[in-house]
């Protein structure tokens, strides 16, 4: 008996061991560029096979019976700087969203012309890279009449939002490509659930991208840039997260 | 071919070598050990990030979840439903090899990486799901061609009957294992494991994991009607999972009680030495 207790107790040690050298293998194996560029690789994939299959599909839309109780704020909860705070107080009556970079007609567009631009309501599910969702529903211009309006140049392949939030020290940013830019869902909501966006929630403007996690979709939207390519600014990787901690560009998966 | 060739028809009597897996099967066998060890791990990191569980389309903090791994006061639970039980030391709260209480689901060992990292966990998680999927899509239309599924996986009326299924579950009681020419041959609740595994877990853990991705939502809808919303389909790849768990552990029992010397060497070469009849 006692020998087979031994043998059990060599055997657990054994796993463990085992376990721990499996462990601490994988987490040397991801040190390697190589090897992790190759896992990282998977990104591509999965952005070529999602846009062959699902071309310009549509992201489910849902009734207001499906709208989830109450609407998780993630992320920066507030937006930062002396400007933002006056705007915020002030309703962002004086406050104009900032269109630059590589388009014709440089556009300072205030709440008012947003507003005045086709508009659409979506309720659609908010997807976080967490694992959670909620339902909401999202009132905004397409993005496309704005990139219309400032006569995005051909040459622009991705459109960078410059955010007033601060997150772990960092200014927060995002990009997306113009196939998702000119999605008929991609929108600038200024309202959420029937009311002006909370600040919890981005105000005055937030993009929803909706076949993409929660994180592409830009809080305290203050300037959109038009761009060849995401290289040279911040980290280069195209936004905050993925810049911080590398989380996939792509982030339709 | 000859790699790929059939096995021998049960003739065997017992103490001889004979070609037992095909190729196929053990490429397929051994790439999924990897894998589903990868997934697994990394799966369970993903969820670290949001360690609740929900049924139906939306759910998140402020909504009800079924299953639970927390801490509250320092002390760590699993709860399920209204059932709750303390796991400090294993779930919710923990010590890290460098002696740091950790407060998160699922322990440094059983996670890839096994440093809290989201991100590092998806790029693992991602890569290896396509190895998966891919693998799968492979190997069904080969062993449906080879005959594999039709010779070795495919369950027969006779053996669909419960006193076939019956007299299998006492034999395995028992610990009485098939000689001779029957140990050849799949018994019924290696085929039902075996089909369960290739037919309904893995085709749902890829499924259900699709179902999570809203790109895929956009384009396949369907995917998420089928288990009714994005949540639930997150709870059913949980719990599949552990699903998977269960036929390994089992799995890995059995082989250790069949022989494992044997078993391996079969499921690494495909040669395997047919049990001799007990006097």
């Amino acid at each position: 008996m006692t020998k087979l207790i031994l043998s059990r107790r060599s055997l657990i040690r054994t796993g463990a061991l085992g376990g721990g050298l499996l462990l601490s293998g994988c987490d040397k194996l991801y040190q390697q560029p190589a090897f992790r560029g190759a896992l990282e690789s998977a990104e591509d994939l999965h952005r070529v096979t999602q846009r062959a299959l699902g071309g310009q599909a549509l992201a489910q839309e849902f009734r207001p019976a499906d709208l989830s109780p109450v609407f998780r704020a993630n992320g920066s909860k507030e937006g930062a700087g002396e400007a933002y705070k006056q705007h915020l107080a002030q309703g962002f009556d004086r406050w104009a969203l900032r269109v630059d970079g590589l388009v014709a007609r440089p556009l300072d567009l205030p709440l008012t012309a947003l507003k005045a631009l086709p508009q659409r309501v979506q309720i659609t599910r908010h997807d976080c890279v967490e694992g959670w969702s909620a339902i909401g529903q999202w009132h905004g211009p397409q993005l496309g009449h704005v990139l219309d309006l400032a006569r995005v140049s051909p040459s622009a392949r991705y459109l960078v939002f410059h955010c007033a939030d601060i997150y772990g020290g960092a200014p927060y940013y995002e990009s997306i490509d113009m196939m998702d830019a000119r999605h008929p869902q991609t929108i600038l909501a200024w309202a959420m659930n029937g009311r002006p966006l909370e600040e919890a929630h981005g105000a005055p403007v937030r993009l929803r991208v909706e076949r993409q996690l929660g994180y592409k979709h830009a809080k305290f939207v203050m300037r959109i840039e038009a761009r060849e390519t995401l290289a040279g600014l911040y980290g280069g990787k195209g936004g905050y997260w993925e810049d911080s901690s590398g989380y996939a560009w792509y982030a339709g998966i | 071919m000859s790699l790929d060739a059939d096995p021998p028809e049960p003739e065997a009597q017992g103490g001889e070598l004979v070609r037992r897996h095909r190729l196929s099967t053990r490429v397929w066998h051994w790439v999924n050990a990897v894998t589903l060890l990868v997934l697994l791990m990394s799966g369970l990191m993903i969820f670290n990030a949001h360690p609740r569980l929900y049924w139906g389309e939306y759910g998140a903090n402020f909504d009800y979840a079924w299953l639970e791994i927390g801490q509250r006061g320092g002390s760590g639970y699993l709860r399920i439903g209204s059932w709750q039980v303390p796991t400090t030391g294993w779930l919710g709260v923990w010590t890290d090899p460098g002696g740091m209480e950790r407060r998160r689901a699922f322990s440094y060992w059983a996670t890839i990486p096994s440093n809290y990292s989201l991100a590092d966990g998806r790029v693992w998680h991602m890569a290896f799901a396509w190895v998966l999927a891919l693998g799968l899509l492979v190997y069904l239309p080969w062993s449906l061609v080879n005959g594999h599924l039709r010779r070795d996986v495919h369950i027969t009326r006779r053996e669909w009957r419960p006193s076939h299924i019956w007299h299998d579950v006492k034999e395995h009681a028992r610990l009485r294992f098939p000689t001779g020419a029957a140990a050849l041959r799949y018994n019924v609740l290696q085929k039902i494991s075996y089909a369960g595994v290739l037919f309904v877990l893995i085709p749902l853990m890829i499924v259900t994991g699709l179902a999570m991705s809203p790109g895929t939502d956009a384009w396949a809808p369907i995917v998420t009607e089928l288990f009714g919303g994005r949540q639930s389909a997150r709870s059913i790849h949980f719990l599949c999972a552990w699903g998977l768990v269960a036929f390994v552990v089992v799995h890995v029992v059995m082989v250790v009680l069949a022989g494992p010397i044997n078993e391996l060497r079969s499921i690494v070469t495909g040669w395997y030495r047919v049990p001799r009849d007990n006097p």
